[in-house]
């Protein structure tokens, strides 16, 4: 089984519209959004929710008051400012660590169990989807985006495919870290945006770090084709493979507005032509390795 | 006033309104807290004058007194510390900087030490004073950062923070304290979609926000119908154009090739401030 992370570092450059794209045209692999705090996946593969989990990330700590002596000592304490100046506990801030709940001298603080999000299990048109979505105002998308990838794992031995195609979140922390760690491939979707080059460097520098080998794709590539032509010049300087190039066309945005994949949407626009060439490289790259056998 | 510019969904211009709006008002200092790919120094173009590391606090464990025990470890709820037969691992990516291993080791064996995880930047572009902050490459935890930053915040000054994407801890402690947050949008499906999400959070932390509405005329009009019934203000549109496309890809901010723009952005800043005074 092999593991494919659409990532990005700078957002907006078009991650999940390719990610559904490429969904639509591996047929049979399982899709995971592990864009958690604002997924947009479920938005054009329509998934139909088959599970439903619980996703308990960490704890929180709970204010007995009729125990408590406003002795403060715990205010004093947590390093995360999470205790107001009336001793209560600030849900945003409190991490969970419990040392407020080790120092109270009255015992009057214990850690609660929190549920900060939800992990769906789901089917779609084009093969299984694992999702979730973070509560707002929650923490740990990491740790959930952890849980996403083990459904997705748990989904592709079930229905004995053999790639996993992963939408991970803009940035390079935490959530990005846990959606490609262990993955074969990484595909960066930039655009030729100053922005979008600095962020592009630090993308390829996490994937170096994690050992996972890159691909590059410029999007709306034709928005500045100087900048389009420094990407390819990096890439070729630093043995990166470019996966393809991708024209600014408005059929994208007309397909999302539509609930679609520019491949169903439509499929002879040089947008859909262009996905088809990056998902030849990209399978033929996946297919060179062990464990994945089809097409 | 703390003004943070914030979308949940990436890319719909949240630097590009942060440093247009601070060339266009004066008296400002402009702090990127989006520390995982910063981008404002990109459009600002400023002088940059100095570097500042910035440090975690990590547990630091004296062999000699440490009798494995496994206390530390037991106390740990992010599982940074491990108790194997020969002595405590410590795995330094996972570490919360509690400090509650140095509480719970019986023998005080356990000691704090500062690691390095990213650095803070101070530059300055005419009169717009810019401080951001970026996470070392690999490191995975951005809010110490943040925090970092914005210990830098002014109170004389108007503060315009440009925030990170998302809706997770990074834009929470970045909006935290802000007296205003505007959110920039697009008028698309993925836009609106997390923009819900994004003015979900911004009313359980009870921060004040209106909208932006970037690339106007591209996708539909349901962003509209939602902040009509949800009576949320929208400041501004800027309309989608090629040319507002192009500049920000060569790194240039609108508002300086489109002086009609500068204006608009001090428009907005004002109308920001009466909200915040009301």
């Amino acid at each position: 089984m092999k593991q494919l992370t659409i990532l990005s570092g700078k957002g907006g450059t078009g991650k999940t519209t390719i990610t559904a794209s490429l969904a639509v045209l591996a047929r049979n692999a399982v899709l995971a959004d592990c864009d958690v705090d604002a997924p947009d996946l479920h938005m054009l593969l329509h998934p139909e929710v088959i599970k439903t989990q619980e996703f308990k990330g960490s704890k929180i700590s709970v204010v007995d008051k009729t125990k408590c002596d406003n002795c403060g000592f715990c205010r004093e304490k947590c390093r995360f400012d999470a205790i107001t100046e009336a001793i209560e506990v600030d849900p945003i801030a409190c991490e969970g660590c419990g040392v407020c709940a080790a120092i109270c001298p009255t015992d009057a603080i214990t850690l609660a169990e929190r549920v900060s999000g939800y992990a769906y299990i789901s089917k779609t048109k084009y093969g299984f989807m694992a999702h979730a979505l973070l509560s707002p105002g929650e923490a740990n998308s990491g740790k959930l985006v952890t849980l996403v990838r083990q459904n997705a794992r748990i989904l592709s031995e079930k229905e004995n495919s053999d790639l996993i195609i992963i939408d991970g979140p803009p940035g390079i922390g935490c959530p990005v870290i846990a959606s490609v760690t262990g993955v074969d491939t990484g595909l960066v979707v930039t655009e030729p945006t100053l922005s979008g080059i600095h962020d592009l460097n630090r993308a390829l520098r996490l994937l170096k770090h994690f050992n996972v080998t890159p691909f590059v794709c410029v999007n709306m590539y034709d928005i500045n084709r100087d900048n389009t032509e420094k990407i390819m010049r990096f890439c070729k300087e630093n043995s990166i493979e470019i996966a393809g190039r991708i024209p600014f066309n408005p059929k994208v945005t007309e397909a999302m507005v539509n609930g679609k994949t520019v491949i169903e949407y439509s499929p002879e626009s040089d947008v859909a032509k262009e996905i088809e060439v990056i998902w030849k490289k990209l399978r033929s790259s996946l297919k060179s390795g062990e464990g994945f056998q089809k097409p | 006033m703390i003004v943070s510019v914030a979308s949940g969904k990436g890319g719909t211009g949240k630097t590009s309104v942060a440093v247009n709006m601070a060339l266009s008002v004066g008296n400002v200092q402009l702090l990127d807290c989006d520390v995982e790919e910063p981008n404002a120094h990109l459009l600002l173009h400023p002088n940059m004058h100095r570097t500042e590391p910035v440090y975690v606090l990590v547990p630091l464990i004296n062999e000699e007194l440490c009798l494995h025990c496994g206390e530390c470890a037991k106390f740990c709820q992010y599982n940074a510390l491990f108790d194997s037969p020969e002595k405590i691992l410590f795995f330094p990516e996972l570490c919360h900087s509690c400090g509650g291993c140095t509480l719970a080791c019986p023998r005080q064996a356990i000691t704090e030490k500062e690691r390095r995880i990213g650095a803070l930047k101070f530059g300055s572009a005419g009169d717009v004073e810019l401080v951001y902050g970026e996470l070392d490459v690999g490191e995975p935890m951005a809010v110490p950062i943040i925090k970092a930053v914005k210990k830098q915040i002014e109170d004389n000054k108007n503060v315009i923070i440009d925030a990170p994407v998302g809706t997770s801890c990074p834009v929470i402690e970045t909006v935290r304290e802000s007296d205003f947050c505007v959110l920039v949008t697009e008028p698309t499906p993925f836009g609106l979609h997390d923009l819900k999400i994004t003015v979900q959070v911004l009313r359980k932390m009870k921060v004040p926000f209106a909208v932006v509405v970037n690339r106007a005329g591209i996708g539909d009009k349901k962003v509209y119908t939602y902040c009509k019934e949800e009576k949320i203000p929208i400041l501004m549109e800027i309309p989608y154009q090629r040319k507002i496309a192009e500049l920000y890809s060569k790194g240039v901010p609108f508002s300086l090739e489109m002086p009609e723009w500068k204006e608009k952005f001090q428009t907005l800043f004002n109308k920001i401030r009466k909200l915040v005074e009301e």
